[in-house]
């Protein structure tokens, strides 16, 4: 029985929960014990590396593999062991699956005539489908008459056409060039929005997920390495495989030297400047090696030595990668490791420094990250 | 540059000899007065009047036309059947068995088909009483037995690079397995069909050797007609027959290259 408490309940953050779910194909772990609480009109993005499961969890919020365990609980109902054509959930698939034997209008039809829906409403909701992804004038048209982000188009409103609880993007951008992509990734986010449906997508493309997704799972051979919002996985990543992941950072091996309640001093091997952080690191005792982590555009570059003890290093410049809004500096050290350094060119012909000057790239005391190797 | 042209022109023409003239030269034929196939003597279409009037020779044309197109039904349904257990159900035991089983009567050689399945016959009748003699039906099942291989190699292999993920978007969108199979799947596929059903079609109106030895009394089908009567002698019926048959052919052919002619410009013009 479903307390009208619990759906009250689900909107505050348990609409879909994913309990311990485990696949295995032979002896390959595709998803390996995933838990995620997704809240009502969240648009959740998984994002991971080639193979490491996220289309085969997509798979099993649909019904097209059976977890070997756990439980997946929408509104409140456990839906492992129902069908996938009679589960509230849509999906668009990453090749569209258009039928192509059918025209635009029938496609997006073809959901709400399984529902034994009444003609004259499936023909209104086509219309008012069609509208919304801006595509009535292609109505009478075959699949194959249609360009990439047309068939996208369809493919999104087929998907949205039956009302489902949750959508399921496969991979949503995947068929479509560079730039096609940054347009439909804000107008699919402006369309989900409207509607106001949840989403659950999968991409390995972190710039999409962070364009598209109030809300992202890092996966990693089969787990969840972290989730969270953009904003928490970028800048307090809990893991190096979730720093490494998402942007560009600079990594500094090394000891926790001093662990104090409000700060944490860093002796790296690879530079001599220890590192210090202001804020305190709860280490086990006997585990004190750790790892110092700075994303380049939050260090600064200076021809002059800073006047702190920590928290810089020397070298000199190797490459200028201009990139126009700003330049990626690659920074030699002493001891040949690179550090990147972004350099926002807010000055048109400022004096920066150039191929081969001796420079110091420095930091402040909250722009590092301690983690685990 | 110009000589190598004036070579590949030759060689297509005579080619198209090669391929034609036997035919130009049959249609010709069958125009001719004479009773006698080789010597000519004038224009004449009486033997399109006696081929209608040969009853023997329609009731095999209508025959072999009735088993040609049940024989090619079953071997397209129980082709599906096959192909989906080969492509669909991924790996079961015996698959790469019942693959090789399917397979073997397209390099069997068409005696050792019809006699197996003779002697099947026989020996069913012997024990179960049924068939009691042999007709339309055995030549029936006969023919479904091997154009069911033809049939199931033609399928299985659309079916095989068929992407899955059109029968699970219908199943997503609410449609059970089979609805799915029906609504989304088999128009797909659909050209394959047709030519499966076209190529066993016309294997079984083409057979000699297998219905020879499936056939029993009454139950003579065209080419064993017209094999026994070409051995007492040729008769330009024969001739006026085959010619019907090629007009037929090219009349089918021809349609169905002008339809998908039309349709192309059709879609062309909608872009
Ligand atoms: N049907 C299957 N049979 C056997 N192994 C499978 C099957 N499907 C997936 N796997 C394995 O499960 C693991 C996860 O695959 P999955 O397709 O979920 O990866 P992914 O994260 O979607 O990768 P990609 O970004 O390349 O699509 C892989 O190691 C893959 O080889
Ligand atoms: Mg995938």
């Amino acid at each position: 029985m479903i307390e009208p408490s619990l759906s009250r309940d689900s909107a505050d953050g348990h609409f879909l929960q994913i309990k311990s779910i485990v696949k295995t194909y032979d002896d390959v772990v595709a998803v390996n014990d995933v838990s995620l609480d997704i809240a009502k009109g969240d648009i959740f993005a998984l994002l991971g590396a080639s193979g490491s499961g996220k289309s085969t969890l997509l798979r099993m919020l649909a019904g097209f593999e059976t977890p070997n365990s756990g439980q997946i609980i929408l509104d409140g109902e456990d839906i492992v062991s129902l069908a996938p054509y009679r589960r509230p959930i849509n999906m668009m698939f990453q090749s569209y699956a258009l039928f192509p034997h059918m025209t635009v209008e029938q496609n997006i039809a073809y959901g709400l005539k399984q529902d034994r829906m009444p003609k004259n409403l499936i023909a209104d909701k086509v219309v008012q489908m069609l509208r919304l992804v801006h595509m009535e004038k292609y109505a009478k048209r075959k699949p194959e008459q249609l360009s990439g982000g047309q068939r996208q188009r369809v493919a999104l409103a087929r998907s949205l056409a039956k009302s489902p609880k949750l959508l399921l993007l496969d991979e949503p951008m995947g068929a479509l060039d560079k730039k096609l992509r940054n347009r439909m990734q804000l107008e699919v986010v402006d369309i989900l929005e409207s509607v106001g449906v949840t989403c659950v997508m999968v991409t390995h493309d972190q710039e999409e997920a962070m364009t598209m997704a109030n809300r992202i799972a890092i996966m990693e051979e089969g787990r969840i390495v972290q989730a969270g919002t953009p904003r928490d996985i970028y800048e307090a990543p809990n893991s190096l495989q979730a720093a490494e992941f998402i942007g560009s950072m600079n990594l500094f091996h090394g000891t926790i030297t001093v662990d104090a309640q409000d700060h944490a001093v860093i002796q790296t091997t690879e530079v001599a400047t220890p590192m210090y952080v202001s804020y305190g690191v709860t280490t086990a005792i006997e585990d004190k090696q750790v790892v110092f982590a700075v994303r380049p555009e939050k260090t600064l570059i200076s021809r002059d030595q800073p006047d702190s003890q920590y928290n810089w290093c020397h070298g000199v410049v190797h490459d200028i990668a201009y990139l126009g809004g700003h330049s990626v500096y690659h920074i030699r050290l002493d001891n040949g490791k690179i550090v990147y350094s972004f350099m926002i060119n807010s000055d048109r012909f400022a004096d920066l420094p150039t191929w081969e000057e001796s420079v110091y790239v420095h930091w402040s005391d909250d722009s590092g990250l301690v983690l685990r190797p | 540059m110009k000589m190598s042209f004036r070579f590949s022109g030759v060689m297509f023409w005579f080619g198209m000899a090669f391929l034609y003239l036997p035919m130009l030269s049959l249609i010709i034929y069958s125009f001719n007065e004479s009773r006698l196939v080789t010597v000519w003597a004038g224009w004449s279409t009486k033997w399109y009047g006696e081929l209608f009037h040969d009853k023997d020779l329609m009731m095999a044309v209508w025959r072999s036309l009735e088993v040609a197109f049940w024989s090619a039904n079953t071997a397209v349904l129980l082709g599906i059947m096959a192909s989906v257990a080969l492509t669909r159900f991924g790996r079961f035991r015996g698959r790469s068995l019942l693959h090789s089983l399917v397979a073997a009567p397209l390099v069997m050689p068409d005696v050792i088909i019809g006699l197996s399945l003779l002697l099947l016959f026989v020996s069913m009748a012997d024990v179960i009483g049924w068939p009691q003699q042999r007709g339309l039906l055995t030549i029936w099942i006969a023919h479904a037995t091997f154009c069911t291989a033809y049939a199931t190699v033609v399928i299985s292999s659309r079916l095989k690079e068929l992407d899955r993920s059109y029968l699970e978007a219908a199943m997503d969108l609410g449609a059970t397995p089979l609805k799915a199979f029906i609504q989304v799947t088999l128009p797909i596929i659909m050209p394959a069909l047709v030519s499966a059903w076209l190529l066993s079609f016309t294997l079984s109106l083409d057979d000699v050797v297998i219905a020879s030895f499936v056939s029993g009394p009454g139950s003579t089908t065209l080419p064993i007609e017209v094999f026994s009567s070409v051995r007492l002698g040729v008769s330009p019926k024969i001739n006026a027959l085959a010619t019907i048959i090629i007009l037929i052919v090219s009349l089918f052919t021809l349609s169905v290259w002008w339809l998908s002619r039309r349709k192309l410009k059709r879609d062309s013009k909608t872009i």
